[in-house]
């Protein structure tokens, strides 16, 4: 076993002498090193990664790993109790009563009819709303991509709204997008009569969609920017003396120089339009009726507001958007593959 | 860059703006407004009043009503521009509306009473930034306390994520033990894994460790993230070994090698996992929804939810909190902005 000195410094960075947050961190970290050396001495070095990484893994055994697993026990238990040992086992039930459809495209043949018209508010959602996203978010990064001025100016104020919570977000569009709200008036100026935005349903789902690419294309902007920035100059300089023109540059280098981070792009966004839930509620609450109620908003609604609080049926359906999830990351996975192979 | 787009929209005259140029201006300026026009408006609006509020269409700023103090009146008389019969137009204070028809005085002249009809009277008004919705929601609305409790939770989740995260992230790229692939890979299939889908079993876990109603329950349960591990551990593979390894020869504990030459190196990415953390914890609405219960322990956010459902009407309250609430990461924003756009765009893809 080796012994360690347990008051020796590195003489690391001698070049510059520490700052504050250093020396602050010094104070804070030197005391916790007297405390772990004799824990080191007893595990061996080697060892020690345990000691770094319990931490971390207890939180997340504790609150991510025990509730998954715990989730999948409710999904095949029933009653209304919380309690895992109070809850009598029901086998599949759950699962057969969600999914149980005479015609899945058309929700009231469904036993539960809430969650059809979620799984199909939630696919229209995904689908308008990223693809959407993702053609304003490319357009705004070649835009930024230029050589214009306040291009950091610019790159703020669409990264912004990404910033703004979603209870924010819901407040500043439903104020806006009211019957008497500063939309209609502009509508009525131009001749037109006034809307119910958030009273008609398709408006109301409309406008989530628009919201939230209001809400999250700064970020996704970003992302591809930095990817527009990493394709080599001299590729475009190849393309020019071949005599390609701006749009066969833009279809023949940066559009599959970009796949890969166009790739993360779509992921993301994705999995993040499945989970759709908190903006929209605090715009719409849901509806009107169940037009935007989405699965993230039916699993909350049913496990904690409704008055049976159906925990079963709740796990039931987060273990099938859990597997939806899953069947998606995958498929994009091999997808990026098979793209990144043919280039 | 600027060589490349140089050459890439290059028009007769360097210094002259090509067709594009102006399309790139004409859609980033059209994009400006539409991303600040809405909070923009939400700060306007926030200043009015809420009679001023309910009128369609809306006045584009702020306006008040002007009014006059005049002898023999208690109160403020409201002034109106009346369009008399002879079609002039008179500046008249009203003393007192009796169904169609409204009783004016003239200021300049206080003892004649002249009856007008209502229709043919408009007010006149100036504009007005009231600090009234502020002051009175502030007292309805307890925003410092849910202030604190936001910052406090803010900055002892972010610390702890930053601790946790760097810890795990040191422990999976620096050290060569059994079952580090299996953690990793275990970790890295939660990402994707919305926090929303166990709700149910996440509050049970909650009310059993006894976190109900206690703020470590908003800030521990989230401290460990998966996506934090994986951008800390994927900087920490490009710091090279050699640098530990003749730091464990002059005798330096573990310990010491995470704090004192990991930790700084991988300084970029903490900053950005910082940044997120913020973001995240201060914009967190479901998982303190769920958590807290007593409003003496409510986040904004979740302050901000209520606060709208029970002044759903008073819009005049509810907007004026809703600019308070926005306003700490706003300035954050406005100060660091540079720093968070570039470390975002730079570091969050690796």
């Amino acid at each position: 076993m080796t012994t360690i000195p347990a008051t020796k410094v590195i003489p690391y960075r001698t070049n510059r002498e520490p700052g504050f947050l250093a020396r602050m961190l010094e104070h804070l970290m030197h005391p916790v090193d007297e405390i772990i050396i004799p824990l080191q001495r007893a595990l061996g070095t080697r060892r020690m990664a345990y000691f770094f990484v319990l931490p971390n893994l207890l939180i997340f055994g504790i609150f991510i790993l025990l509730p998954m697993a715990l989730n999948f026990y409710y999904s095949f238990t029933g009653s209304t109790a919380l309690q895992p040992s109070e809850r009598p086992w029901v086998g599949t039930d759950n699962f057969s009563r969600l999914l149980n459809c005479g015609d899945y495209g058309n929700p009231v043949t469904c036993d539960e009819d809430i969650f059809w018209r979620a799984v199909w508010n939630t696919g229209g959602f995904v689908f308008f709303q990223v693809s959407g996203m993702i053609v304003f978010a490319l357009v705004t990064a070649l835009a930024l991509n230029r050589q214009i001025k306040g291009r950091g100016f610019f790159r703020s104020v669409f990264f912004y709204p990404v910033l703004l919570s979603p209870v924010v977000v819901g407040l500043i569009w439903k104020w806006i997008l009211q019957r008497d709200g500063v939309l209609n008036a502009g509508i009525v100026a131009l001749g037109g009569e006034q809307m119910n935005f958030l009273v008609d349903p398709n408006w109301s789902r409309f406008w989530v969609i628009v919201v939230s690419i209001w809400a999250q294309m700064g970020f996704y902007t970003l992302i591809l920017l930095a990817g527009l920035q990493s394709i080599p100059h001299e590729y475009y300089e190849a393309a020019h003396i071949d005599g390609a023109d701006t749009w066969n540059r833009f279809r023949f280098v940066t559009f599959p120089l970009l796949m890969p981070t166009m790739l993360v792009v779509v992921v993301l966004s994705l999995i993040r339009a499945v989970q759709v839930f908190d903006q929209a509620f605090a715009l719409t609450g849901g509806g009107p009726g169940t037009a935007t109620t989405y699965i993230v908003q039916y699993i909350y609604n049913t496990g904690f507001t409704s008055t049976s609080r159906e925990a079963g049926l709740a796990a039931a359906a987060s273990v099938v958007l859990g597997g939806a999830l899953l069947i998606l990351t995958v498929a994009q996975l091999k997808l990026g593959r098979r793209t990144e192979a043919n280039h | 860059m600027r060589t490349l787009f140089d050459f890439l929209f290059r028009t007769r005259g360097a210094s002259q703006l090509s067709a594009t140029d102006w399309l790139t201006y004409l859609y980033l300026s059209l994009g400006t407004v539409l991303m600040f026009g809405p909070v923009i408006w939400l700060g306007l609006s926030s200043f009015k009043s809420q009679e001023q509020l309910l009128r369609f269409p809306p006045t584009l700023l702020p306006m008040r009503q002007e009014s006059v103090s005049l002898e023999g009146y208690d109160q403020p008389l409201p002034l109106f521009d009346v369009m008399m019969l002879d079609g002039n137009t008179r500046r008249l204070a009203q003393v007192s509306r009796i169904g169609l028809e409204a009783r004016m005085i003239d200021p300049a002249n206080p003892g004649e009473i002249i009856t007008v009809d209502i229709a043919s009277r408009s007010p006149v008004e100036s504009i007005y930034f009231g600090f009234e919705n502020y002051i009175e929601g502030v007292q309805q609305f307890d925003f410092w306390l849910y202030m604190r409790n936001s910052v406090f939770v803010t900055i002892l989740a972010t610390l702890l994520t930053l601790l946790v995260n760097s810890m795990a992230a040191f422990g999976l790229s620096k050290y060569q033990f059994r079952g580090r692939n299996l953690i990793f890979v275990i970790m890295i299939s939660t990402l994707m894994v919305p926090l929303a889908v166990i709700l149910v079993p996440v509050f049970l876990v909650i009310t059993q460790v006894g976190w109900n109603n206690n703020l470590l329950g908003v800030i521990i349960p989230a401290a460990a993230t998966p996506t934090g591990v994986f951008l800390l551990r994927q900087y920490m593979l490009t710091i090279p070994d050699e640098l530990l390894d003749s730091a464990r020869i002059d005798g330096a504990s573990e310990w010491r090698i995470y704090w004192q030459i990991v930790l700084p190196l991988a300084g970029p990415a903490l900053a950005v996992l910082a940044i997120f953390s913020v973001m995240w914890r201060w914009n967190d609405f479901l998982w303190p929804l769920i958590v807290l219960s007593r409003k003496e322990l409510f986040t904004l956010q979740v302050g901000l939810n209520s606060f709208q459902g029970e002044f759903n009407t008073q819009w005049d309250l509810v907007l004026a909190m809703t600019v308070l609430t926005l306003l700490p990461i706003t300035l954050i924003f406005a100060f660091l902005q540079k720093y968070i756009t570039t470390g975002i765009a730079t570091t969050g893809m690796k």
